[in-house]
């Protein structure tokens, strides 16, 4: 097996995998855990594939997903921040919801392809320079440009966590909203804002499905990878950096199974199949024995927060 | 005459049936320390959170500098100059100190040299000086302290109220805080201090307001008042300030600790070689700063805490090593009354006949459970301790903190013990309740029980108890005579910095 | 302007008609989608009723339908009253079945209630094992449990997935990847002309909720899911009782599973969980934990799939439909829990308050 194309084929695996995982980093930052992140990318991708389809234009697709995802990050943000629901059980009901809504505008879809300038605006792109580097220029460099912008986001995100007044305070509403509150951070807006933008990346990257990856629509397009990238959040452990390695690790195991099969190895596909979710609990597991301070949830994931609780 | 800096006209709030407020009206000015005195429930907290935009009120309005003021949220208090330290610190643990002041100032630049310059004077000016890349976990909790205040003067407040502040601090950081307040009262701030210590009234403030059940009751000049007068408004009658101490004769030796040691998760020591005996008919206090050993200890003897070396015996019998349940069995019962009450010996959610089954159900056979007996208890508790419930079977968490205290403490007095632990007993009761609490305790010393009672205030300790023990960093710093010992010499063996045994 | 203030005293009557309410806003919204396909709601509707409760042969197919939703919400309900977030139910159901598979080919020859109480026992202890796993590091190092269930499930689908499509492939059907069919005495006899799941379920539901109204462990669970604390002060072993519980849980997930695959699929398959274990999270919610509601619950959500097959072939209408429904229920269900805890009130303005 060539390296360099499995290493290629693993970013490309992975990126969806990635505008996932910073979107539902962006949202726990926050405090809020979201499950419905299989059902955003479902309807980003089925918003996405239609407007291709009938618009051929790869701009509306994309703004169309990426609305589409905030669109549905906007009923749960309106029931765990407003109306105070349990989290689990919303984000679980998204899900519901996001899977009957892309089988249903989906329907009429199956099976037909992206049109063609689309997929031909969609295609790769080498940046020069950098693109020649040997060996890493094809693997990073060469791509599509939602690669290209999957990096921008993370180095944005990255700034804005770590730089950053407001990162700061994102930070403080997820770790204590009271505290964030009392010093004056406005705790709904920022759970809104960033539950929002979270849900917008999810839908663009069920769009980099169904127009990329496939590209074309078939049913159940998204195939687990929301509950991965829920997984991957903490993999990272709530890193945007971290997240570029560990979705590209994650996107290349997904692919490995398919690869290895050429070479008749005795491992199962099954089993490299289950690696990204033992690898999870692992992770987990070992976050919990070492107890550190650092690299664990934020604190206030999962509680709703009402001021004038007492 | 001159309009008050801050002003409260009429303030009305409630919380479903209850009035928190009732018509409220207040000032305050710049320069002054005022008090705001009342028990627990009065309705302080209540009316100070109206000011920070925790609350907004149901009626009534505030002015500030004359100009009527509309506080939404803590964001529109901060605007306007206001600055609450609240009880329970609003700190982010996960943040130094630096980003915990950083923190929430939008407008601020990003550039933090500045700003820690600016942060750097502010503590040289006002004498407050911490470590602020320390994270806030590492802090002590007046450092915590420290740290609010400061963060409040970095935005520039004018107004400044204090919740209860030194509910947890040594009387040493006490006197430390109480120099800063009258530093920034000389720099012209408004500052309110809510508390329900006497004492402190009388030491800090200028003016003192006090509320009884959510009205204000009268506004008086601190140095034309007493102690005895403040009392009398704060509770409604005249009331002796001063504990009952029961006198009785010793008895036998019920509870022997003998080198009891033991280490937390991380390894830390958290009791060091602690010794002492407790006897039939006595009252015996525990003194420390919060977090020095006393829930530990608390815990080793009910055999929730794995004791490293030493002996406990309760009548000549050793009990480490056997289990809460057998424990509990041998007549030492242990109630420890938490923060938010709730949570360490009661199911807030349950009625009172299910928490009455809490120890006792384990004793009944088969595999299923009988309420019949919880039932009987229940109302024979609610009748004996005189608890004010709607019925035996509403959920203990809709009770007030008064109630709630006496559905467990009559619990563990019902089990008819021979060793009563109790920890923070009266924590958040008004006095009249505490009173309760102290009667039935010396009722338990009467009838020959061993108590141990762990306290927050010196004062009560220092009346209620025949022997008070000092702890300071999970040792035992001194054990000392009630009658004759000094709240001094206490708060100095709270620090560790003077040991003595009696 | 406007605040929120939490509310006292909301009768159950009142929280039904909240909750009826809720259902009807949803049925409103969902139209929106029927629209689309130009057919008209509330024929759509009532179609769906008919097409669930229609005839013998549909109420019978719901009640199939609803078994494994039942019996999992129970067990779900379990580790929830510990405050412990199981989300394995699909894993937990998955390694029932595999667990009565295993015993179901391997003797194909018992006696069918000697196998058949071997499979179910098999079933609930496979069930419960896996999910001790993330109970004994919850309870060991406090790992969190939503991820760790969550994840557990997809391995045991893994699982399933290689033995039907490699290990376990049934070579007599040709080119077909599918498990072989169990022997007919593994398969649960029917009882009224509906598989025995459904006497199962309901004598679960009995027991069940005496086991956790009535019984010491059922006190115990209350408590340490209340207050972990309050349970170790009255002497409770914290961790003892969350394993057992969660045995329990994962038991009877598993015991769903293992009913699955005799009394329906005849067979192990990815397909046996068909989502159970997450429906039955929303199951167990709605129902607040309440057994015999939990079975309504379960029934109601069974119509409504039922519903949604029948329109699929009445109408064309995608059969997805009813899984957007099912989510606009749920969001508008969920939403009036708010209302049900607080109200909103107005802020009196006063008079120089600008």
């Amino acid at each position: 097996m060539d390296l360099k194309l499995f290493l290629s084929a693993a970013v490309i695996a992975g990126t969806p995998l990635l505008l996932a995982t910073l979107g539902e980093i962006l949202t726990e930052k926050a405090g809020n855990l979201n499950l419905g992140i299989e059902g955003m990318m479902l309807m980003g991708a089925v918003m996405g594939f239609i407007t291709a389809y009938h618009t051929q234009s790869p701009f509306l697709a994309l703004a169309a997903a990426f609305l589409t995802g905030a669109l549905g990050s906007l009923i749960y943000a309106f029931l765990t921040v407003t109306l105070r629901v349990n989290q689990q059980v919303s984000g679980l009901a998204l899900t519901t919801f996001g899977t009957g809504f892309a089988g249903f505008l989906g329907q009429k879809y199956v099976g037909l392809l992206v049109p063609d300038n689309v997929k031909a605006a969609l295609a790769n792109v080498k940046i020069p320079l950098l693109g020649d580097i040997p060996f890493i220029g094809d693997i990073l460099f060469n791509k599509d440009p939602i690669v290209y912008i999957s990096y921008v986001i993370v180095i944005i995100i990255g700034i804005y966590l770590y730089k950053t007044r407001k990162g700061l305070n994102l930070i403080a509403v997820g770790e204590n909203p009271a505290a964030a509150d009392a010093a004056g951070i406005n705790v709904n807006l920022y759970k809104y804002v960033h539950i929002l933008i979270g849900g917008a990346l999810c839908g663009l990257a069920g769009a980099y499905l169904s127009l990329i990856y496939v590209p074309a629509w078939q049913d159940n397009i998204v195939a687990g990878r929301g509950w991965i990238a829920v997984a991957l959040v903490i993999f990272v452990t709530w890193n945007p950096y971290k997240a570029i390695a560990g979705s590209y690790l994650f996107g290349g195991l997904d692919i490995l199974g398919f690869r290895l099969q050429k070479f008749e190895l005795s491992i199962p596909q099954y089993f490299l199949d289950m690696l990204p979710y033992a690898a999870t609990i692992i992770i987990l597991i070992i976050a919990s024995v070492k107890k550190s301070k650092k690299n664990l949830p934020p604190t206030s994931m999962g509680l709703p927060y009402f001021r004038e609780n007492r | 005459m001159k309009e008050a800096y801050v002003q409260f006209h009429g303030i009305v709030k409630k919380f479903g049936t209850v009035v928190a407020n009732d018509h409220i009206d207040l000032d305050v000015e710049k320069g002054e320390i005022l008090a705001i005195l009342g028990e627990n429930g009065s309705g302080k907290s209540t009316l100070m959170n109206m000011l920070s935009g925790i609350y907004m009120p149901d009626s009534g309005s505030i002015t500030i500098n004359g100009k009527p003021a509309e506080i939404r949220s803590p964001k529109d208090s901060i605007k306007l100059g206001i600055g609450m330290i609240h009880q329970h610190f609003k700190l982010i643990d996960n943040f130094t100190g630096y980003q915990n002041i950083l923190m929430g100032n939008s407008s601020a630049s990003l550039r933090q040299k500045k700003e820690i310059k600016k942060i750097n004077e502010l503590m040289d000016k006002y004498g407050l000086h911490i470590d602020l890349d320390k994270y806030v976990y590492d802090m002590s909790v007046g450092e915590k302290q420290t740290l609010e205040i400061i963060r409040v003067l970095y935005r520039g407040a004018d107004i400044l109220i204090l919740d209860e502040p030194t509910a947890v601090l040594t009387p040493e950081e006490i006197k430390k805080l109480f120099v800063i307040l009258k530093n920034m009262r000389s720099a012209g701030h408004a500052i309110i201090i809510i508390t329900h210590k006497l004492n402190e009234v009388m030491e800090i403030s200028d003016r003192v307001t006090v509320l009884r059940k959510g009205r204000n009751v009268g506004t008086l000049i601190t140095k034309e008042t007493s102690i005895w007068e403040l009392t009398e408004l704060m509770v409604g009658k005249p009331m002796d300030p001063v504990i009952h101490r029961e006198e009785c004769e010793l008895g036998e030796v019920l509870l022997t600790l003998d080198g009891v040691t033991a280490y937390n998760e991380d390894g830390v020591k958290v009791l060091d070689e602690i010794g002492f005996e407790l006897f039939s008919h006595e009252i015996v206090g525990v003194a420390g700063v919060a977090g020095s050993g006393q829930k530990e200890l608390c815990e080793a003897i009910a055999g929730l805490y794995p004791v490293h070396k030493g002996s406990v015996k309760c009548m000549g019998q050793e009990i480490i090593g056997k289990t809460p349940g057998e424990i509990i069995r041998m007549g030492v019962s242990m109630s420890f009354i938490p923060e938010d009450r709730l949570g360490m010996g009661l199911v807030g959610s349950m009625d009172i006949t299910d928490n009455m089954l809490l120890k006792s159900y384990r004793d009944q056979k088969g595999l299923f459970i009988n309420r019949q007996p919880a039932r009987e208890m229940a109302k024979k508790i609610v009748e004996k301790m005189d608890i004010s419930t709607p019925s035996i079977s509403t959920p203990v968490s809709k009770l007030s903190g008064g109630n709630i205290q006496k559905v467990l403490l009559g619990r563990e007095i019902e089990s008819n013990p021979k060793v009563l632990i109790t920890a923070y007993a009266v924590r958040g009761l008004d006095i009249g309740a505490s009173y309760t609490i102290y009667d039935m305790l010396n009722r338990q010393k009467k009838r020959g029980v061993a108590v141990l009672y762990i306290g927050e205030d010196l004062d009560t300790l220092l009346q209620l108890c025949d022997r008070i023990i000092v702890m300071f960093a999970g040792k035992i710093s001194g054990i000392v005579d009630a009658r004759n010992a000094t709240k001094e010499q206490i708060g100095l063996m709270m620090t560790g910095k003077v040991m003595m045994y009696v | 302007m406007y605040r929120i203030a939490q509310k006292t005293g909301v009768s159950n009557k009142q929280a039904a008609l909240y909750r009826l309410i809720g259902i009807i806003g949803a049925l409103v919204i969902s139209s929106i989608f029927i629209l689309i396909t130009k057919k008209n709601p509330i024929q759509v509707y009532a179609s769906m009723i008919k097409g669930a409760f229609g005839s013998y042969y549909r109420i019978r197919s719901i009640i199939i339908r609803a078994i494994p939703l039942a019996i999992t919400s129970f067990g779900i309900s379990v580790a929830f009253k510990l405050k412990f977030w199981n989300i394995g139910g699909e894993g937990q159901i998955m390694m029932g079945a595999f667990g009565a598979a295993l015993v179901a080919l391997n003797f194909p020859d018992l006696s069918k209630p000697v196998l058949l109480l071997f499979m179910a026992v098999t079933g609930f202890v496979f069930g419960g094992l896996y999910a001790l796993i993330p109970a004994i590091f919850k309870a060991k190092f406090n790992t969190n449990e939503t991820l760790f269930t969550l994840m557990m499930n997809y391995i045991a689908i893994k699982w399933v997935t290689y033995l039907q499509y490699s290990a376990w492939k049934d070579p007599n059907a040709v080119g077909f990847p599918k498990i072989a069919d169990f022997s007919k005495n593994a398969w649960l006899p029917d009882v009224f002309g509906i598989h025995a799941g459904w006497v199962v379920t309901l004598v679960l539901a009995v027991v069940m909720h005496i086991f956790m109204k009535h019984s010491k462990k059922g006190y115990e669970i209350s408590v340490v899911g209340e207050s972990v604390n309050t349970a170790r002060y009255a002497g409770m072993n914290v961790k003892k009782i969350m394993l057992e519980a969660l045995f329990i849980s994962g038991g009877l997930c598993g015991l769903a599973g293992m009913i699955q695959a005799s009394g329906v699929g005849r067979t192990l398959a990815v397909t046996t969980s068909a989502n159970a274990g997450f429906t039955a999270i929303i199951i167990a919610w709605l129902s607040r934990l309440s057994m015999p509601v939990m079975v309504i619950v379960a029934f109601l959500f069974a119509a409504m799939v039922q519903g949604g097959v029948f329109i699929e072939t009445a109408y064309q209408i995608p059969q997805a439909v009813t899984e957007i429904i099912q989510g606009m229920i749920l969001f508008f269900i969920l939403g009036t829990e708010f209302f049900i805890r607080y109200k909103i009130v107005p802020v009196k303005k006063e008079q120089g308050g600008n």
